[in-house]
């Protein structure tokens, strides 16, 4: 698959300036660290012109979504005739409780180019937060929408969105003992769904690059096993390459320059690394354990992993080239596939204990453990570009594996907007 | 290895031999596989002048029917496990004896896992299992050229159910000839 070469431009980000240059005085805000957080009231009114009402109903999909705002039903809506060329009357708004307001123009000329203009008002300080436009080819109006979502979002929460994002997936069909899994990828909000093998083999465990549209994946066949590089711009694909042994859990290096992996010889597991450029490889733990699951650190010098040196799975770091592998999970039960958040802050885990599985996360030094979610089975975390929002599988006792988000505070735990069985997710970057 | 013979006629014998595991499993643990029934011996002929049907003669030796139902081709482990147990071994016993005695036959391990872990741990888990279960074939002469092994990790349930027993199941090594066989 080809992914559509796009062009969204920010053409005109500062149509209020005075806006702009002085958010401070922004009443409506969005604290996404305080647990108890109450959802801001937003209102989004369909758009005016041709898909203006698609494009508000993905805008009101991916806020609702999130957790952290509320959309107000539009049939609750007063002012009807909104016009990005004037202000709203903000009582209209006031009196349903819209904090935030979302309007909106599109326009598509004779060569099928769209234009949309859209405001975001704050309602009871009678203010335009964001003024801005996007261009791009008609078919591209969903991609739109999500830059939209990114720009209020980021405007609301001071963080950077994450909308404008595609989730690559291993699709299930089938029976349990008779599985079919093919790789798949969808927009973050389950639109655009399509296959990317045809399920003739076992596929898993797919990673995004966090600096390209490329995701290397796993691939199984009774001969043995394959990791593979693609590239979904160009629809290049190669294999990493031959290693005498069985290879799986790949993931690259946040630069996109290095790709992790395990490789097995003679029943032992062990981490290698192999440079991209070079394609020179070298083995980076020699324990007689288990060693798997390896996620780089946002800088690169460092190296989360598991292990079950101890006896039991655990989660370990250790530097870049492979020394000092020091233990960091300490709590009863067993700890597995640890991702490095975005933001360094975090490493999100799989934990298994007392019968249960859990989605966790804990500070890169071990501490701060904080479970986020508890089901019969759990598993494999991937993180939103943003680092606030989790996507991981979830498989209900004898039932079928389903696309599950939580956000990093455990609040907010939903299924992901894809229908269809499905697992190991993995989160683009944002788009450009 | 329990065998039942069933004689028909004074001049022909149906053999049926039931795999050994099933039957020397050790009964703390929940049972590895589900032993089919004892089939019932037939009834007598009732009409003499009916000619008599054919006679199941089991599968013929050296095939891979053979090996699956007169030596059995999977062991089981424990819970995160790879040590071959006290019911396995005869089974691996018995495995080297026939390859041992059919030396053409190349075989594929197949290392397995419950789902009660993570995908990419349990392929690690599932390929110590196929190399316990190689280095034991290995040591009773069978020669490592004839061998390959592989991890499914958790992606090849042999029981879907969800029970102690399902997961005991599917903690499996299989022995799959992949050729040679009559």
């Amino acid at each position: 698959m080809r992914l559509r070469t796009l062009f969204v431009a920010l053409t005109a980000a500062l149509l209020s300036a005075g806006a702009l240059t002085s958010p401070a005085r922004a009443q409506i805000e969005v604290d996404v660290n305080r647990g108890d957080i109450q959802p801001l009231p937003v209102a989004v009114p369909g758009f005016r012109g041709e898909r203006g009402a698609e494009i508000a109903q993905v805008i009101t999909s991916n806020l609702e979504r999130s957790g952290l705002f509320r959309p107000i039903d539009p049939a609750a809506f007063i002012e009807r005739d909104l016009d990005i060329r004037y202000q709203p009357r903000f009582a209209d708004w006031k009196t349903i409780n819209a904090q935030g307001l979302v309007n909106g123009e599109v326009t598509v000329d004779a060569t099928g180019r769209l234009t949309v203009n859209f405001r975001l008002w704050d309602v009871f300080a009678e203010q335009q937060l964001l003024g801005m436009q996007f261009t791009s080819t008609s078919e591209n109006w969903r991609r739109v929408a999500h830059k939209i979502s990114d720009a209020v979002y980021e405007r609301l929460t001071g963080e950077k969105g994450y909308f404008d994002t595609r989730v690559v997936f291993v699709a299930e069909s089938g029976g349990r003992i008779d599985r079919i899994k093919r790789l798949a990828i969808m927009d973050q909000d389950g639109a655009n769904p399509s296959y990317l093998t045809d399920g003739s083999y076992i596929v898993m465990t797919p990673r995004f690059s966090s600096t390209s549209q490329e995701i290397t994946y796993m691939a199984l066949r009774p001969e043995g096993s394959s990791i593979y590089l693609f590239n979904l711009e160009t629809g290049r694909r190669e294999s990493l390459g031959s290693f005498n042994g069985m290879v799986f859990a790949p993931r690259f290096s946040h630069d996109g320059g290095k790709v992790a992996f395990s490789v097995e010889r003679g029943g032992n597991t062990d981490v290698h690394v192999m440079d991209l450029r070079s394609r020179s490889s070298s083995r980076l733990t020699s324990d007689p354990s288990i060693d798997t699951s390896p996620s780089f650190s946002p800088d690169g010098s460092q190296i989360t992993f598991n292990s079950d040196r101890g006896g039991s799975p655990q989660l370990y770091v250790m530097n870049a080239d492979g020394s000092g592998a020091r233990r960091i999970s300490f709590g009863s039960g067993r700890y597995m596939t640890p991702v490095w958040s975005p933001t360094g802050e975090f490493i999100a885990f799989t934990k298994q204990a007392g019968g249960q599985f859990h989605i966790g996360v804990m500070r890169p030094d071990g501490s701060g453990e904080r479970l986020l979610t508890t089901s019969y089975l759990d598993e494999g975390p991937t993180w939103a570009p943003n680092g606030r929002v989790l996507m991981f599988s979830r498989e209900t006792p004898g039932g079928a594996s389903r696309l599950w988000t939580v956000d990093v505070t455990g609040r907010i735990v939903r299924p992901a907007p894809y229908p269809q069985s499905g697992s190991d997710p993995a989160w683009s970057p944002l788009l450009n | 290895m329990t065998t039942i013979t069933l004689t028909k006629r004074a001049a022909q014998f149906a053999v049926i031999a039931l795999a050994a595991a099933s039957v020397t499993a050790c009964a703390s643990r929940p049972k590895p596989d589900t032993m089919p029934p004892t089939p019932p011996a037939p009834p007598p002929a009732t009409q003499p002048s009916t000619p008599p049907p054919p006679v199941s003669q089991g599968p013929l030796p050296g095939t891979q029917q053979d090996f699956v139902i007169n030596v059995g081709d999977r062991v089981y482990f424990d819970f995160d496990s790879y040590s071959v147990r006290s019911d396995a071994a005869p089974v691996l016993e018995a495995q080297a004896a026939w390859l041992n005695r059919y030396p053409s036959v190349m075989i594929r391990l197949e290392g397995n896992a419950d789902e009660r872990g993570t995908r990419e741990y349990n392929l690690a888990l599932g390929a110590r299992r196929a190399n316990a279960v190689r280095d034991f074939l290995v040591s009773r002469g069978v020669s490592s050229s004839r061998i390959t092994t592989v991890s499914y990790g958790k992606e090849r349930p042999i029981d879907p159910g969800t029970s102690e027993d399902a997961y005991q199941r599917n903690r499996n090594a299989h022995t799959a000839i992949t050729s040679g066989a009559r």
